[in-house]
C-alpha cells in the first residue's frame, strides 16, 4: 500500500503552519493522500529528502544546492511565480560618497545572517576581490534568510551610521524604505545582483503521487476562493514548473565561501542551524 | 486639455509617467491605475520613478503576478482572478430577500471577493423577518433626535410633598427596570439580524442608546430628592423575564414594542400630562418621543413580515397566550406602582386630590387597553381577536 506524499518544510514562521494545513486540505479534496513534516531548519530536511524519509522538501535555494550536491539527480518539480528572478542590492546611506563596490574597500558592509542567500552569499558576490569587513546579522540562522530579521539589523545598521553599506533582497529594500526602516530617499544602490531564483519544490526519489503533486500544484488557480487565500500567505499567484537555471550565482558563491563541500557537507565556519 | 501622470499616454501608447514618486512613495498607485485599463498582458512602459525604479518596479511587480522587462511592465491576471466569481453584495440602493452568510460584513453594494469564511450567526438573513421600507427613515429620525441627559433637561430638584416624591420615586423605580428590559431585548437580537439590512441594525443601535437615556433619567430623577428608591414588585420582574426568554425576533418584537413600548406610550404621556413636577414631565416627554419611533418600527416591520407571512399572526396571538399564562401566578403590576401613580397624579396630599389621581389612573387603563385593540387591529387583528389579546397583555403594561 502506497502512504501519502510526505512533504518537509521549514517552520520560519508560525503562518508555515496555516500554510500547509490549508494545503493539505486542499490536496484531501482533490484526492491526493498527502502530509507535511515540519523541521525546524534546512540543513536536517534536506538530509531527511536525500535519505528518502520525505518525498520532497520545500526547499530554500540554498537549501537545493546542497541537495544537488548530495544528491544529483535531484529535481526542481515547481516554484512560485514570485522566486523567479530575484535580484539583490548593495546600499548606501544617500549622503555617502560611495559610488560602487570598490569605493567599499577597508569599509564596514552590514548582511544578513551567515546562510542567507539574498542578504549574505549572492551580494557578497558583488563585493570579490573588494577588500570589506563584513558584519553579519546573525538572525535565525538555519533558516536559510527565511527570516527576515538580519536583513532588518543590516539596513538598522546602515541607516544608523554604524556601517557603511548594507545587503538585502530588492523586495526588501522596498519593504524598508516603506516601513521607514531606511528612512525615505536617504539610501542608494550602488550594485544589484543579476536576476537569480528562489525557492523550488525540490524531490529526489519516486512516489507514485510525485506526478499528480506536482500537477495538482501546477493547476493551483488564483481564482480559487479556498487556494487563494493560501496562495496570499505563501506569496504566489501562480505555480511554475521548477527552473534549475536560476541558481548558478548562489553556486558560485557556495563553492568561493566553502558553505558546503562538493558532496554537501557543511563546511562554513562556524555555521550552526 | 488632459494633464497628469497618463497625459502622455494617448500620444505615445501605453506608458505611466510617475514623475518623481518612487514605488516607496506610493508611484505603484499610478502603475496599477494605468494596468487595470490595459488588458491583460499588455505592455506599459513606466517613465520617471526616481533613482530605485530599477531596483522597486521589478520587486513589486514580481509579489504582484506581472512581469517585468527593463521599464516594462507586462500586466498579469492576478488581480482580475483574485476577484474571478465575485459577486456584488446585492444592489447599493435596494435591500436583497435574503442576505447569504458569505457576504459576511460587507457593505451592501460591495463586490465580495470569495473566501473568507461565512458570517456565523446572524441567522434573521431574510428580508421579511426584519426589513422595512420605513426602516431608512426611522434611522434618520432617531439619530436626529438623540438628546442628552445633560442639556434636555433642567435638573433643578423640585419641591414636592414627602408622600408625592415618594409616589415619584417608586414609579422612577418602576420605570428602570421596565427600560433595562426594553434595552435587553434587541440587544439579544441585534447580532442576529445580517447587516446588509444595515439601516434596521442600526435603527436598533438608536434604540439601545435610547433605553440607555431613559435608565439614566429615570435613575436621576429618582435621586433628585434624595430619597432612597422603592419597591421591585417580584411581579413586575417576573412579566419582564418573560420579555427576555422570547426566542424568535417577530414575536420578541411584538411583545416587546407593540404590545409593551405601546402601552408605555400612554404612560409616558399620562406621565408628562400629570407630572406633579416639571422634570417628571420633561423626561416623560422626551422618553415619549423615543418609544413612539420604537413602536412605529415595529408596527412597520411587522406589518411588512404579515403580509408576506400572514401565518405569522397565529404565532404572535400564542405568544401573548403564552405569556399571560407564563403569568397567571404573579400579580402583575405591584400595588405599590398603581398606588404610586394615583398619588403622582394626585400631586398633593389631599382627599380630593388623592380621588382624582385614583380616577386618572383607571382611566389610563382603559386609555392603554383600547390603543393596544387599535394597534393589533392594524396589524391585521379581527377586534375580537384584538380585544382577546390586549386583555390578556401583562397588568405590568411592559
Amino acid at each position: 500500500m502506497t502512504g501519502p506524499l510526505l512533504m518537509g518544510a521549514v517552520a520560519y514562521d508560525p503562518k508555515v503552519v496555516t500554510i500547509w494545513d490549508g494545503f493539505r486540505r486542499w490536496f484531501d479534496d482533490q484526492d491526493l493522500a498527502f502530509d507535511y513534516v515540519l523541521y525546524s531548519h534546512y540543513e536536517r530536511q534536506v538530509e531527511d529528502l536525500v535519505a528518502g524519509r520525505i518525498d520532497a522538501a520545500w526547499n530554500s535555494p540554498l537549501a537545493w544546492v546542497r541537495t544537488r550536491r548530495m544528491a544529483p539527480a535531484a529535481r526542481a518539480a515547481a516554484m512560485r511565480d514570485t522566486d523567479r528572478d530575484l535580484t539583490s542590492v548593495l546600499v548606501v546611506r544617500a549622503d555617502s560618497t560611495l559610488e560602487g563596490p570598490a569605493d567599499l574597500r577597508r569599509r564596514v558592509v552590514a548582511t544578513g545572517a551567515v546562510d542567507s542567500p539574498q542578504g549574505t552569499l549572492l551580494p557578497l558576490g558583488l563585493l570579490e576581490g573588494v577588500d570589506v569587513a563584513v558584519r553579519r546579522f546573525e538572525v535565525g540562522v538555519g533558516l536559510h534568510g527565511d527570516h527576515i530579521g538580519g536583513e532588518r539589523d543590516a539596513a538598522r545598521a546602515l541607516a544608523a551610521g554604524e556601517v557603511d553599506a548594507a545587503c538585502m533582497l530588492d523586495a526588501n529594500h522596498l519593504l524598508f524604505s516603506r516601513d521607514g526602516t531606511l528612512p525615505a530617499g536617504r539610501t542608494r544602490v550602488i550594485a544589484q545582483t543579476p536576476p537569480f531564483d528562489h525557492c523550488n519544490m525540490s524531490v529526489v526519489g519516486e512516489h507514485p503521487l510525485l506526478e499528480r503533486f506536482v500537477a495538482l500544484l501546477l493547476a493551483m488557480d488564483y481564482a480559487d476562493p479556498v487556494a487563494r487565500p493560501l496562495m496570499d500567505l505563501e506569496g504566489l499567484t501562480r505555480w511554475l514548473p521548477g527552473r534549475e537555471s536560476g541558481y548558478g550565482a548562489l553556486e558560485a558563491a557556495v563553492g568561493r565561501t566553502g558553505f558546503y563541500d562538493e558532496r554537501g557537507v557543511v563546511t562554513a565556519d562556524g555555521y550552526r542551524p | 486639455m488632459a494633464t497628469g501622470p497618463e497625459a502622455a499616454r494617448a500620444a505615445t501608447g501605453p506608458e505611466v509617467d510617475l514623475g518623481p514618486l518612487g514605488i516607496d512613495g506610493g508611484g505603484h498607485l499610478l502603475i496599477a491605475h494605468a494596468l487595470a485599463r490595459l488588458p491583460v498582458g499588455s505592455p506599459l512602459t513606466v517613465l520617471g520613478g526616481g533613482p530605485h525604479l530599477p531596483v522597486h518596479l521589478r520587486a513589486w511587480a514580481r509579489e504582484r503576478g506581472h512581469r517585468v522587462e527593463g521599464n516594462v511592465v507586462i500586466g498579469g491576471d492576478a488581480d482580475h482572478r483574485r476577484l474571478a466569481g465575485a459577486r456584488r453584495a446585492g444592489a447599493t440602493g435596494d435591500v436583497a430577500e435574503r442576505a447569504p452568510a458569505a457576504w459576511g460584513l460587507a457593505a451592501r453594494g460591495a463586490i465580495v471577493e470569495p473566501g473568507a469564511p461565512p458570517l456565523v450567526g446572524a441567522d434573521l438573513d431574510r428580508r421579511e423577518e426584519v426589513w422595512t421600507e420605513l426602516a431608512p427613515k426611522l434611522y434618520a429620525q432617531a439619530a436626529a433626535g438623540q438628546w442628552d441627559p445633560a442639556t434636555a433637561v433642567d435638573w433643578t430638584p423640585p419641591e414636592l410633598a414627602d408622600e408625592v416624591e415618594v409616589a415619584v420615586v417608586q414609579v422612577m423605580t418602576y420605570l428602570i427596570e421596565n427600560e433595562q428590559a426594553a434595552l435587553a431585548v434587541p440587544a439579544r437580537f441585534i447580532g442576529r439580524i445580517h447587516p446588509h439590512y444595515r439601516e434596521v441594525v442600526q435603527f436598533l443601535t438608536t434604540q439601545l442608546a435610547d433605553e440607555a437615556r431613559h435608565v439614566e433619567v429615570f435613575t436621576r430623577r429618582g435621586r433628585l430628592g434624595g430619597r432612597p428608591f422603592g419597591v421591585s414588585g417580584a411581579g413586575g420582574r417576573a412579566s419582564l423575564l418573560t420579555l427576555l426568554d422570547e426566542p424568535e425576533w417577530p414575536t420578541a418584537s411584538f411583545l416587546l414594542s407593540v404590545l409593551g413600548e405601546g402601552t408605555f406610550l400612554s404612560l409616558l404621556s399620562f406621565l408628562e400630562r400629570h407630572a406633579p413636577d416639571p422634570v417628571t414631565a420633561r423626561i416623560a416627554h422626551l422618553a415619549l418621543q423615543d418609544e413612539a419611533r420604537h413602536v412605529a418600527f415595529a408596527m412597520a416591520h411587522l406589518s411588512e413580515h404579515l403580509r408576506s407571512d400572514p401565518a405569522l399572526r397565529y404565532r404572535l396571538a400564542a405568544a401573548v397566550r403564552r405569556r399571560h399564562d407564563a403569568l397567571l401566578d404573579t400579580a402583575g403590576l405591584s400595588d405599590h406602582v398603581h398606588d404610586a401613580l394615583a398619588i403622582l397624579a394626585a400631586g398633593e396630599w389631599s382627599h380630593e386630590a388623592i380621588g382624582r389621581g385614583w380616577t386618572l389612573v383607571g382611566s389610563l387603563q382603559e386609555e392603554m387597553n383600547e390603543a393596544r385593540g387599535r394597534r393589533l387591529v392594524r396589524l391585521g387583528f379581527s377586534e375580537h381577536e384584538a380585544n382577546e389579546l390586549s386583555a390578556l397583555h401583562t397588568r405590568n403594561f411592559m
